[in-house]
């Protein structure tokens, strides 16, 4: 392919645009037609989808859309990761089965990775799959799973061979949730809400073209699955939509919005809420009060450094310099913020952070960010899982002597589940 | 640049960087801490001569390089990660900073380029008995006899007083703002007294004065003067201690990787990893702060006065704590003299009071941090 200069792709963009954008389509149809142009998803190959674009002129074709006021391609949720993981190790029945689904966001997709018994230690997956007449046949438990209760499909992660070692007998499927094998139940979280999912699996089928990658190659696939994720985090994206205007393209894309969105309306509240702090101290009268006085300088101290910390691994990252161990440490920043935070708005609160609901003055936010800030030391990778990160991979100490990866998964020891 | 440094800056830091290690081994550093006057001056005149060091922030026309608080920030950095015994934080970062803020023209281009060649040593003369650096704690009073000034009264914790030949005093004049004087220290009315410091590398000692003549730098508004004076004075602290914590992190971390218990490498267990995982992050966010600092005064940010506070109140935390676990890391080799730990735990303990606490810092943010939250 020749090179694209950026000039030319944005006017081929405004091009395929002026010709083709209605606000006044349906969200579905306009999506086919992104599908078939190639514009929906720029950097997905050109036989399956997409313009063969580098990844990094994307964000160039995002311009020229927001430019518009255009709506995308469905980006939201598993799904992408869904797409990277079958473009890359996907078979071509899968690509023709599953892509186009995707892009429209007419199917939703979750991720059946995590299991009771394995959080932190993913690969000690103990859910199985059994080869049986001809098909794959598996049972076990998942859990921590996003969308499970109105995905179409699954990426699935689990155990095919018993006597390799650990990381060697993980296998990856697409499973399809719509089997009465599947049963989805929303798991409670201590602030009341059910973001998430736990998934039991009973005799649930997969057909074998329906494996991905060869057999005991799940956790390299999962790896790069796992990798998606995190760039996709670390892009930061905003799922909002981009205006309020009444066409019905636009209101479309903000019903889909608000239904992935709908079990995350704590999620703002589990970094602590730093912004609330000297409004909220204001409004309750102690401002002036020296104690709380240190204690929101304290916190504002410590969420200024972590954001200055985090522009600087951009700024390095941006000029081409090596990524230092400024680029590492952000996750485990925001636990110790959303920690100080959650003890400043306590402080703050007084007697009345007794109290929830109605009763909090701050209409819930308060008693939410005080019951929702211990999730960020978890999800994603717990606070002690970046330290062996940051120890192991930026400061070069050596790893713990492991007893779990020179024999057979069967003789490693394992919680007892269920 | 508040998240970045330029090229010219990161050539500055690994020439100077390369200059200390050769100059300032901690052999030097226990040879120098243990004389009066504290400091090699065959080294100082190295410094200002051949890397111009002294003439960082002070403005061209009066013989300085005219570069920014960043510059000099980065040279504190460097001086405090190699615990460089010398009269360059007293002299350079206080007083000379105090004239370049409070004085006239004529007084500036009189006094800095003596600064600038390294040629002057001064010292800032601020705290009374335990008051510290806070413009409120100043009550010594500068009475006006016909056009000059004279001061009588005593200054405690005056980093390199006892080396200095011009003072710069802290004192109110007779419309009680605070003024900033400059005193010859070596007129006969001056008397100087070394005081027991615990962090041997940074000498310091009380100054007395008895109707000592004085010169009033002629700074408009002298009271924001003296506020800008410790604004540059923080930053630069701040940037020192960022410097210190970053070597005591790299030192622990090699002492533990080589320590060898139970059979295997005590950087192989989990506890050691997450202390060590702990303190990179603490040091990375003082980090942070520290140059985000130091370029908010460049900058002319409004808010700089509040997030230097705030980097100094970072730094104070992230510095003890960090001293505190070399010395756990180190185990009981840690707590002896002939370890090395000490002499930066002695300046980290230093530090956290000196030009104010956390506690005064964070105080000082919040007044001045708009609506930056």
């Amino acid at each position: 392919m020749t090179e694209i200069t950026e000039n030319e792709l944005r006017s081929q963009v405004r091009e395929y645009l002026e010709a083709n954008w209605d606000p006044n389509r349906g969200l579905a149809e306009w999506r086919e037609m992104l599908a078939e142009s190639g514009w929906g998803m720029p950097h997905w190959p050109k036989d399956w989808l997409g313009r063969g674009l580098p990844l990094g002129m994307t964000a160039i074709v995002d311009e020229e859309f927001n430019k518009f006021g255009a709506v995308g391609a469905a980006k939201m949720g598993i799904r992408v990761l869904a797409a990277a993981t079958i473009l890359e190790h996907g078979t071509d029945l899968q690509k023709e089965k599953y892509l186009k689904g995707i892009m429209t966001g007419t199917e939703t997709w979750c991720q059946l990775f995590s299991e009771p018994g394995s959080g932190s230690d993913l690969a000690g997956a103990a859910t199985r799959a059994d080869f049986k007449d001809g098909k794959w046949v598996i049972n076990g438990q998942k859990v921590w799973t996003t969308s499970a209760h109105h995905a179409d499909y699954a990426l699935l992660l689990a155990r095919t061979d018993w006597d390799a070692v650990k990381h060697k007998g993980l296998s990856y499927f697409i499973l399809d949730m719509h089997q009465p094998a599947v049963q989805v139940h929303q798991l409670k979280q201590m602030n009341g809400h059910a973001s998430f999912n736990q998934v039991f699996i009973t005799d649930a089928v997969v057909e074998a073209s329906m494996q991905v990658g060869e057999l005991g190659e799940g956790w390299k696939i999962a790896t790069t699955t796992l990798m998606h994720e995190r760039r996709g985090a670390d892009s930061a994206r905003r799922y909002e939509s981009g205006t309020d205007r009444p066409e019905r393209i636009y209101e479309e894309e903000r019903q889909e919005i608000a239904t992935v969105m709908a079990p995350y309306t704590w999620y703002p509240q589990r970094t602590g809420r730093v912004d609330l702090l000297v409004e909220r101290a204001k409004a309750m009268g102690v401002w002036d009060d020296p104690d709380i006085r240190q204690d929101i300088a304290k916190t504002l101290t410590i969420a200024k450094s972590a954001e200055w910390t985090a522009r600087r691994a951009r700024a390095a990252s941006q000029a081409g310099k090596p990524q230092g161990p400024e680029g590492s440490i952000g996750k485990l920043a925001a636990s110790i913020v959303a920690r100080s935070a959650n003890l400043t708005h306590t402080k703050i609160a007084g007697p009345n952070a007794m109290l929830t609901g109605d009763e909090d003055e701050a209409g819930g936010v308060v008693a939410e960010i005080l019951v929702s800030t211990p999730a960020i030391s978890i999800a994603g990778g717990t606070d002690e899982i970046q330290r062996n990160i940051i120890s192991e991979r930026i400061l070069k100490m050596p790893k713990e002597n492991r007893t779990d990866t020179d024999r057979p998964f069967r003789d490693v020891p394992r919680n007892q589940v269920g | 640049m508040k998240f970045s440094f330029s090229e010219e800056q990161d050539e500055f830091r690994t020439a100077l960087r390369r200059f200390l290690q050769a100059k300032s081994p901690t052999t030097e550093v226990r040879k120098q801490m243990q004389t009066d006057q504290g400091y090699d001056p065959g080294i100082w005149q190295q410094m200002c001569e051949e890397l111009a060091l002294a003439s960082l922030h002070i403005p061209e026309e009066c013989g300085g390089a005219g570069f920014g608080i960043a510059d000099l920030a980065i040279a504190c950095e460097e001086m405090g990660r190699a615990l460089l015994c010398s009269p360059y934080f007293g002299s350079v970062v206080l007083a000379a900073t105090a004239i370049r803020e409070a004085g006239s023209d004529d007084q500036k281009r009189h006094f800095l380029p003596g600064f600038a060649s390294g040629e002057t040593i001064g010292a800032l003369c601020a705290v009374e008995g335990r008051g510290g650096w806070a413009a409120d704690s100043i009550s010594m009073s500068a009475e006006k006899s016909g056009d000059a000034y004279q001061l009588t009264g005593t200054k405690s914790h005056v980093v390199d007083g006892m080396i200095a030949s011009l003072l710069v005093v802290v004192a109110r004049k007779p419309d009680g703002a605070l003024g900033m004087f400059i005193v010859d220290a070596s007129d006969n009315t001056v008397s100087r007294k070394s005081q027991n410091s615990m962090d041997p590398t940074r000498k310091l000692s009380t100054v007395s004065f008895a109707k000592t003549p004085a010169v009033l730098l002629a700074a408009d508004n002298s009271n924001e003067a003296y506020e800008r004076t410790l604004d540059i004075a923080l930053a630069c602290l701040a940037s020192e201690m960022v410097g210190g914590a970053e070597r005591l992190r790299e030192d622990a971390l090699e002492y533990v990787s080589m320590r060898m218990q139970f059979g295997r490498s005590i950087a192989s267990f989990q506890v050691t990893k997450h202390k060590a995982a702990d303190m990179l992050l603490d040091v990375e966010l003082a980090k942070s702060a520290a140059y985000y600092a130091a370029a908010a005064i460049d900058d002319g940010d409004t808010d700089a006065r509040g997030v230097v506070a705030l980097a100094k109140a970072g730094a104070s935390d992230a510095y003890i704590q960090t001293a505190v676990h070399a010395v756990q890391m180190h185990g009981g080799i840690g707590f002896t003299y002939d370890n090395d730990t000490h002499l930066w735990f002695k300046r980290a303990k230093a530090s956290e009071v000196f030009l104010g606490d956390a506690n005064q810092n964070r105080e000082r943010m919040l007044q001045n941090w708009g609506d930056n939250s």
